[in-house]
């Protein structure tokens, strides 16, 4: 008997979804590649500054363990630890691999991999391509999903939109809807899973560091099917980055790994020249609050005293809500050759060149920590089974997500260049595990009735067709701006419960004015706008799940801070204390004055608060609106402890 | 001034790839820091032309608004370059935009690059590995080469190169700089070395660079600054090389 091939539908060409590609057709899989655009212009270019692996080339003692304590420790605890360790055991044979591909990896004087200092770890761990990484990284796997569909294993329908799963009687994924974006017809492809693999949500708050395609619709749409959505609240704002009316463009971490310093005038609304000012004079505001980790505290951290030093203090540049990123200091050998590329970006954007003078930046949105909801088998020992078909299967059976898109490996806050790892992780490590639900299948989706498909597939011209109908009064980019308005106000760094609640009431009026939207393009050639209207009805549906979770959490974890919740950790306090703490606890009662005044009380308040709060949120579709409950996170191996970047 | 507080566009539109293009004039508030693609979005929140008739949205193709993707790429005021850097600040007013003039139209300032990554393709623009398992470090490269290839490996397949070559056409099938710029980056691969003589045949073909006419116009209008007419050179060199050996090798 000839054995079947397997047949997977990869929806997305950034880096979870090349390497996912790449990896099943190396097990002789047949692939079918969707993306809004070629897969080589996928939002992965953005990413910068570089990637981590512990590879310990500089004699620090780095090891996986290190760089797993430290991812956890930078998610505040809220991910899964055998994950987020198997990623990290696995990162130096990614980085190697990746190498092997012709990755032009900054080198040392031996020619071997340079690395770079991150934030969030005392480590140099950060491998990189000038600083270019993301684009490096996706052009080498490009190539190689190129060469597979050269030899004619991968089939590209770029220029396609995702519409939704095709599901079974029994509720199992056998295929996707696809729209083409030219002809605006709309057909199903048929495969033993469909692999989601399409970033981040980004253009939910409008303007962000994200690409115009991060809209967040096809996990959204997994939501709306009944997949479960995880962690939505917790939304990472990056500290450094340059305004503009279009979006706002990210200054790489890399550009503080590489010796630059945050700081403001200490005089508010200081005029001067910022390199006529005197060192004295200048507010370095996160080498003295965090005197060990300086300027890479972690991105939350630095963003909170960012807004602090900005609002609450009101030092912002020249009274605007900027601080100095300052290079200057640096030879411009050293910057051109260590940091180009995002130099440049600075530069051109800004007419001014921050080899010279200090950049002026500010917090914007940037990545999700949460994502469709994901599923992993461990294997006992605090790794992953890779064989296991359970590994990042939504909770709808055959329909599996990877990358910025899952919710999985950053807790409640990513680290800097973590998430170039985690998305090839994902898409290698998936590899195995689906090659073997397929092999597992009872019944292919050949045998599936073509009704299904069909039913699909006519469901979807009806509601295209119905958006492209719709002749009110509101404009959809309009309404998508009022929408990014409304969280970028109420859902960004700082959170308060009423705001919260006000946001909510907003994005219902927003979905009521949804329905009063004009179509502005009726033609029938690659026109994009019934595609707007059905991405915007799934971004107020994800708006609704960020914003309810956040508003249900009530704690303050990684990026999610909410003032009224704050523990208020003792400035002396040391968190292996809390360690220490948990360990007496197990002998019988722990005697407060075995510990500084008020830290007993302060590690109490931390114990009952991680009982209440370290749970993974999940949001599902109930009533049109987001249901949140609780889920356990798996936190065998290293015990939670208060973080602590002094 | 009242026109300081305005900005003007022209812009070529084309309904469909066999259809007539034709011009439409758009005004809008000036806003600080406006770029070509924050024009293009003001537009979609309000389609209205210059003389008040309401239109369609104007469709471009654009994705990470910071000259990584290459998606945006069009003719600005004759120049062709990537819209996201297209500082409206620097730029004469009216600004006149028009779609790439030697790819395929799609719709507006929308065209099919397709071409370009055909021609990856053909030339096997990869290094070709033994298999994604862990086999060990990647081959020692000194920094001085690293530096070398990431120059090369900056292109991002934007098409400015081919839109400015006069020898570059719709219907012929030369490849074009940034094709040969490729086969130099993985002809200089320790890995990808193992397949030159493979790239170095198939552009030694009809459409390879035996059709430059070193118009040298690529390098000047490339914005990642690639050295493409010292690729050309390069790969000129390689393939002179290989066509001895054909001639006496083989």
């Amino acid at each position: 008997m000839r054995k079947r091939k397997p047949h997977y539908i990869v929806i997305g060409g950034g880096l979870a979804g090349l390497a996912a590609t790449m990896k099943l057709c190396e097990d002789k899989a047949k692939v079918t590649l969707v993306s809004y655009q070629p897969v080589k212009r996928s939002h992965s270019v953005c990413a910068q500054g570089g990637i981590n692996a512990a590879i310990d080339t500089k004699g620090e003692g780095d090891s996986p363990e290190m760089h797993f304590y430290d991812t956890v420790k930078g998610g505040d605890f809220l991910a899964n630890q055998p994950l987020v360790r198997d990623m990290c055991h696995q990162a130096p044979a990614i980085i190697h691999l990746m190498d092997r591909l012709g990755v032009a990896f900054n080198r040392t004087p031996e020619g071997h991999l340079e690395f770079r200092r991150f934030g969030g770890t005392l480590y140099s761990r950060t491998a990189f391509a000038g600083a270019t990484t993301g684009q490096q990284l996706l052009y080498a796997l490009d190539e190689q999903v190129r060469r597979y569909e050269h030899d004619g294993q991968v089939k590209k329908l770029e220029w396609h939109e995702y519409l939704s799963a095709v599901l079974d009687s029994e509720d199992i994924c056998r295929g996707a809807v696809l729209n083409d974006l030219r002809t605006g017809e709309i057909f199903t492809v048929k495969g033993d899973a469909v692999v989601l693999a399409t970033g981040g949500p980004s253009q939910v708050y409008g303007k962000t560091t994200g690409s115009t395609v991060c809209n967040g619709a096809a996990t959204t749409s997994a939501y709306l099917q009944g997949a479960k959505y995880a962690n939505g609240e917790f939304i990472q704002v990056h500290p450094t980055a340059i305004p503009g009316q279009d979006k706002l463009r990210l200054m790489s971490e890399s550009a503080r790994g590489e010796g630059g310093r945050i700081w403001v005038p200490k005089k508010a609304n200081d005029s001067r020249d910022p390199l006529t000012i005197p060192e004295e004079e200048r507010y370095y505001f996160l080498e003295e609050n965090h005197p060990r980790f300086g300027n890479l505290v972690p991105r939350d951290v630095a963003s909170r005293e960012i807004h602090d030093v900005v609002y609450n203090k009101e030092l912002g540049v020249g009274g605007q809500p900027m601080v100095y990123l300052d290079l200057t200091h640096q030879s411009a050998g050293f910057l051109e050759h260590r940091l180009g590329g995002i130099l440049d970006i600075y530069s051109k954007f800004t007419g001014e060149d921050p080899k010279k003078v200090p950049m002026k930046i500010f917090p914007a949105v940037h990545y999700s920590m949460g994502g469709i909801w994901t599923d992993y088998e461990d294997d006992g020992n605090g790794l992953i089974d890779h064989q296991s078909p359970r590994n990042q299967m939504t909770s709808i059976q055959g329909l599996y997500a990877a990358g910025e898109c899952d919710y999985q490996f950053h807790g409640a806050n990513r680290l800097g260049a973590n998430s170039l790892l985690s998305c090839i992780y994902t898409g290698l490590m998936m590899g195995p595990g689906l090659i073997s639900y397929s092999q597992n299948l009872r019944t292919h989706f050949e045998d599936v009735p073509s009704t299904v498909f069909d039913q699909a597939r006519d469901q979807w011209q009806e509601r295209m067709q119905g958006f492209k109908q719709m002749n009110g009064k509101e404009n959809p980019y309009v309404l998508h701006q009022d929408m990014g308005n409304i969280l970028l106000a109420n859902v960004l760094i700082v959170r308060e419960n009423s705001k919260l609640e006000n946001a909510l009431t907003e994005i219902n009026d927003l979905e009521t004015r949804l329905k009063d939207v004009q179509c502005l393009d009726t033609t029938h050639w690659s026109n994009p706008a019934p595609s707007m209207i059905q991405q915007l009805h799934c971004q107020i549906q994800l708006a609704k799940i960020i914003t309810r979770g956040a508003l249900t959490r009530n704690e303050f974890r990684g990026a999610h801070y909410k003032p009224e919740f704050d523990l208020n950790q003792p400035k002396d306090f040391d968190p292996h204390e809390y360690v220490e703490y948990i360990e007496k606890k197990q002998y019988g009662e722990v005697q407060e004055e075995e510990f500084p005044s008020g830290h007993a009380a302060y590690m109490k308040r931390f114990e009952k608060c991680n009982e209440r709060w370290l749970k993974t949120t999940i949001a599902e579709h109930k009533n049109n609106q987001p249901e949140i409950s609780f889920e356990e996170v798996n936190t065998s191996l290293v015990q939670p402890r208060p973080r602590k970047y002094d | 001034m009242p026109d300081d507080k305005i900005i003007r566009l022209k812009i070529k539109r084309q309904d469909q790839p066999d259809t007539k293009p034709y011009w439409q004039e758009f005004e809008l508030p000036y806003k600080p820091r406006a770029n070509v693609i924050s024009c293009l979005m003001d537009i979609q929140m309000h389609p209205v032309t210059r003389d008040g008739q309401k239109v369609t949205p104007v469709i471009w193709d654009c994705n990470c608004l910071e000259e990584v993707c290459g998606s945006c790429t069009m003719v600005i005021n004759g120049k062709v370059r990537q819209s996201c850097t297209a500082l409206v600040d620097a730029l004469p007013q009216p600004i006149v935009l028009e779609p790439l003039s030697k790819f395929p139209m799609v719709r507006d300032l929308h065209v099919d690059r397709s071409r370009m990554f055909e021609n990856l393709k053909k030339v096997k623009a990869w290094v070709h590995i033994d298999g994604t398992y862990d086999i060990g470090e990647g081959p020692v490269v000194s920094e001085k080469q690293r530096a070398k290839a990431y120059l090369l490996s900056e292109c991002m397949t934007c098409g400015c190169c081919l839109e400015a070559c006069p020898q570059f056409t719709k219907d012929n099938d030369f490849m074009g700089a940034s094709t040969f710029s490729q086969v130099r980056l993985f002809n200089m691969h320790p890995t990808g070395a193992m397949e030159s003589e493979e790239r170095l045949e198939t552009i030694m073909e009809t459409g390879g660079i035996a059709d430059c006419g070193n118009a040298q116009v690529c390098v000047e209008v490339c914005p990642k600054k690639i050295p493409l007419t010292e690729s050309i050179a390069e790969i000129g060199q390689q393939t002179t090389i290989q066509l001895l050996k054909n001639l006496f090798l083989k």
